[in-house]
């Protein structure tokens, strides 16, 4: 893992050739942690994974992440790893909700990492988060005539409450 | 002992005559009708399908079949690896929105008489799973001929279930389950609907084997 000098380094020389990419930086739990505008989102990963004395050339871990009070209110999480110095940074792409019935957008990556396809069909799948550029973005868990966003914080828990006593009460 | 074996050796050279004839026909011989026969028989020759879903698949087909829980001594040792071969088929753990259709191929594949044992609050009603992906309870899309409560329900208790079970089939119940459970009428065809020529004429071919076989 970068130290906090470090990660200040990275940020500026991001900042250098793409001004306005990254929004924050900073350790969350012990993991340096760069939070950026997903309009930037190919630009910084490439930079992260080619340049010079950088090498984040592994995806770790894609996941998409809805903290709903927030704003913005979606992220997707990018868990890079260096395998020659054992470094992990997590880029963070802030999404804000656009809207009732619209899904936030992103660019995908498939093409830096191939592993990302599968990790972007399942954050689709459960978020509704739409990776621009994914050779085929349909749902991978769930069944393909699934209606909804299960994993987002505003979908109904679900089931059906169970004939106890307690329950007949509240629902009759 | 050696008295037993040589009055069964008279018995069978037909030597034995008068009172001694009727006591031992009194002590060896069983008087029954056919459908209770029939009925004890089917009930310890039970074919488990080899199916887990989750969790109860530990408890159920794996450590009853084993040595300590045994169930071969309710004559369910058999399990089959085919839903064709088999007659009963334990749901051990929670159905997921996207296994219950391959769970009920399943069933409807399995040959009349069949049952179904739901084990675990899972099965039974989606236990604590409340959620988006866990079909709250398997009964919404197949018949179940018990429920075994538990999380999961002890060996003993899967046991006692399946006793159960084994005195439900000596009962003779309608060996069809959609009579069984006044279900005609539910059935469900791939494309075309009840009104498509060859689902109306097999399903008027099933009702016609019905009547002949007097069911």
């Amino acid at each position: 893992m970068p130290d906090a000098p470090g990660l200040e380094l990275i940020r500026g020389q991001i900042e250098q050739d793409h001004p306005g990419a990254v929004l924050d930086s900073g350790f969350e739990h012990g993991r340096a942690s760069l939070a950026i505008d997903p309009a930037h989102v190919l630009p910084v990963l490439s930079w992260l994974r080619d340049a010079p004395g950088q090498g984040y050339r592994f995806l770790s871990s894609l996941h998409a992440a809805d903290y709903l009070p927030a704003e913005p209110r979606f992220a997707v999480h990018y868990e890079l790893l260096n395998r020659d110095r054992v470094e992990r940074l997590r880029v963070k792409a802030l999404l804000a909700d656009p809207g009732e019935n619209e899904l936030p957008e992103i660019d995908s990556c498939v093409s830096l990492f191939p592993t990302a396809d599968f990790q972007e069909r399942e954050a689709f799948d459960f978020f509704g988060i739409v990776f621009k550029g994914h050779p085929d973005l349909t749902r991978i868990l769930l069944p393909e005539d699934y209606v909804g966003w299960p994993q987002r914080r505003d979908f109904p828990v679900g089931g059906e409450p169970v004939t106890f006593t307690y329950n007949e009460r509240a629902y009759g | 002992m050696r008295q037993r074996q040589l009055r069964a050796r008279d018995v069978l050279r037909g030597d034995l005559e008068g009172e001694e004839l009727e006591r031992y026909v009194e002590e060896k011989v069983v008087m029954t009708n056919f459908e209770k026969m029939l009925g004890w028989a089917r009930s310890n020759s039970i074919f488990p399908l080899t199916f887990g879903l989750a969790c109860c698949a530990i408890e159920a087909p794996i450590s009853l079949v084993t040595a300590r829980y045994d169930l071969a001594r309710f004559g369910a040792e058999a399990l089959r690896a085919s839903p064709r071969q088999a007659d009963m088929i334990i749901l051990s753990g929670r159905v997921s929105i996207k296994m219950a259709p391959v769970v009920r191929r399943l069933y409807d594949q399995m040959l009349e008489p069949k049952w179904a044992i739901s084990m675990g609050a899972c099965s039974s009603s989606g236990g604590m799973f409340s959620n988006y992906a866990v079909v709250q309870g398997a009964d919404k899309f197949m018949p179940i001929d018990l429920h075994i409560p538990g999380c999961p329900p002890r060996p003993e208790a899967v046991l006692y279930g399946f006793t159960k079970l084994q005195r439900k089939i000596q009962g003779n119940p309608d060996q069809g389950w959609r009579t069984r459970y006044d279900a005609h009428g539910t059935e469900e065809w791939a494309r075309g609907g009840p009104r498509s020529e060859p689902s109306r004429a097999a399903s008027e071919a099933y009702e016609h084997a019905r009547e002949l076989i007097g069911a």
